[in-house]
């Protein structure tokens, strides 16, 4: 931490053009999320979320411009290598082991040499956060539900004791209660000083919980504003939150 | 009635050995998804491995194992260093197609290799108690290969705790489910390929010695080890290095029952049958996920 310039975000993205083979995903985009803010990455499917997400994380090649964390270049870093930079990303679909155990996926977590020192407190924090974790830690993965799998999935990024979590959509296709439970448990992690740069279709929530907000259509940002103001702005309230939103 | 048990206890037997060449392969097409059709003519090596260390330094044919393991880790680093790390830079499909180029040729080199340094013929290794035979009721079981089964079981064992226990281990199993996934835990992916394609590698060298010892081995041996390595793959699936020993075993039976059923000439093409019927039938194996 010594030496990090005061004000200088977190991560820095700037004109990232990325094509999954001719097609073109993402067009020059550029976002910042500063350290222990909580940012919203809104669009429609196919707008580049996920892309923009993997793409930091290293599981993408971009075409051209930068991703910058804490000041230094990712371009050349190796994805495995960006865990350990202290960048997690909870995957869209969660991606979990599903022939380990709970137990195990969260060890997994706290692979990388920054978590390994700290892998017992981690884990006590992530049963903390989800105590259903703690019951069931020697079930196997595929056994749980959609929402129990989210949660071991938010925990093993945890355990990578990460300074920014990405998050994909962490509320698809689980139970409402569950989400809410997610989304609160993200706002804990969040006091606790880890930035949060979060993907999510429930735009309501996502905004309500986010200090700011990105809107990203067709692969470019076409607005951004704290999460407050985008609630209120009319083209997020059409696309995003249905015509009755939209107040005359 | 007692010959036909005389005869499925010897398949048992050798379905040890047919279950350890196949956990080779099993774990680096499980993990890597890159089928190596040569790994027969590396349990070729490793037999020859055996044989030259019994032929200079006079050990005892067994405890060549302890240097055969080690020999064949290191030459599975090589190999996966000068051929088939490269592989994996490619998507999953195009893998197992460049896997199977270089696999085949890796195959050619070697069986001309070894026909150059060691002469086409069979050889194989004395062991001072070859003669050896425990009898059970009417069953006589040779002690040389009852403890090549044994040593073949500890094996797959050991390789189940590593991947069940050891960090890395489980690393390795984490990069077969979903190397995407293990990336974003931090695990160095090349790393976990590596290491499975070297315990692969290393598997094969101590299957080639305990063939070596209990039965013999020859520059041509290697393509039916492969294809009894592949049967036994799909006969026990992906995932389980115990449901792969168990294949194994069922496999030696089946050839036994088969040649004792239609006589000798059917003990290969029941392998086929199972290959066959698995694939339609129950495409992930008996024991796969």
């Amino acid at each position: 931490m010594v030496g990090r310039e005061v004000g200088r975000p977190l991560l820095e993205v700037g004109g990232l053009e990325v094509a999954h083979g001719d097609v073109r995903a993402l067009g020059g985009v550029s976002v910042f999320v500063g350290a222990g803010e909580i940012v919203a990455l809104l669009g429609p499917n196919g707008a580049g979320k996920s892309t923009l997400l993997n793409s930091v994380a290293g599981l993408l090649r971009p075409r051209a411009g930068t991703i910058r964390f804490d000041g230094e270049d990712l371009g050349h870093v190796h994805a495995h290598q960006i865990v350990e930079r202290g960048l997690a990303l909870v995957p869209e679909g969660r991606r979990l082991f599903g022939g380990m155990t709970v137990e195990d996926n969260l060890e997994l977590g706290a692979f990388a040499e920054r978590a390994r020192a700290g892998r017992r407190a981690s884990l006590e924090r992530v049963f903390a956060l989800f105590p259903v974790l703690a019951e069931r830690r020697r079930v196997t993965v595929s056994a749980l539900s959609g929402g129990q799998q989210q949660m071991v999935a938010v925990g093993r990024a945890l355990m990578t004791n990460p300074r920014l979590l990405m998050l994909d959509e962490p509320s698809l296709g689980i139970a409402p209660q569950l989400v809410t439970a997610i989304l609160a448990a993200l706002v804990a992690i969040n006091r606790t000083g880890v930035g949060i740069f979060l993907v999510e279709q429930n735009v309501h929530a996502a905004l309500g919980l986010a200090h700011r907000g990105y809107v990203l259509e067709n692969g470019r940002i076409v607005g951004e504003g704290t999460g407050a103001a985008l609630l209120r702005d009319d083209h997020v309230r059409r696309a995003y939150l249905g015509p009755l939103a939209v107040r005359p | 009635m007692s010959i036909l048990a005389q005869q499925l206890v010897l398949g048992l037997l050798i379905g040890g050995l047919y279950g350890l060449a196949a956990s080779g392969l099993s774990l680096i097409f499980g993990v890597m998804k890159v089928l190596n059709v040569a790994h027969g003519e590396l349990i070729m090596l490793g037999g020859y491995g055996a044989f030259w260390l019994v032929a200079l330094l006079g050990l005892d044919p067994f405890l060549t194992l302890a240097l055969v393991i080690p020999g064949a880790l290191l030459l599975g680093v090589g190999l996966y260093w000068g051929l088939f790390g490269f592989v994996v830079r490619a998507d999953e499909e195009t893998r197992v197609k460049n896997s199977l180029l270089i696999g085949f040729g890796l195959a050619l080199a070697l069986h001309a290799l070894a026909v150059r340094l060691w002469t086409a013929d069979e050889r194989s290794v004395p062991t001072p108690y070859g003669g050896a035979v425990f009898t059970v009721g009417p069953l006589s079981i040779p002690a040389v290969r009852l403890l090549s089964l044994a040593i073949a079981f500890a094996l797959i064992l050991t390789l189940q705790l590593l991947l069940t226990r050891w960090r890395w281990g489980k690393a390795i199993r984490a990069t077969a489910e979903d190397w995407q996934a293990a990336l974003l835990t931090g695990i160095d992916v090349r790393r976990a390929y590596l290491l499975a394609f070297a315990m692969g590698t290393a598997l094969a060298g101590a299957a080639g010695t305990l063939v070596t010892i209990g039965y013999s081995v020859s520059p041509s041996i290697g393509l039916e080890w492969t294809l009894k390595a592949l049967i036994v793959v799909v006969l026990a699936g992906l995932g389980s290095m115990l449901g792969t020993f168990v294949g194994g075993l069922v496999l030696g039976v089946a050839e036994a029952a088969s040649a004792a059923a239609f006589g000798g000439p059917y003990r290969e093409v029941i392998g086929l049958v199972i290959f066959v019927v698995v694939l339609v039938v129950r495409p992930r194996g008996l024991f796969g996920r």
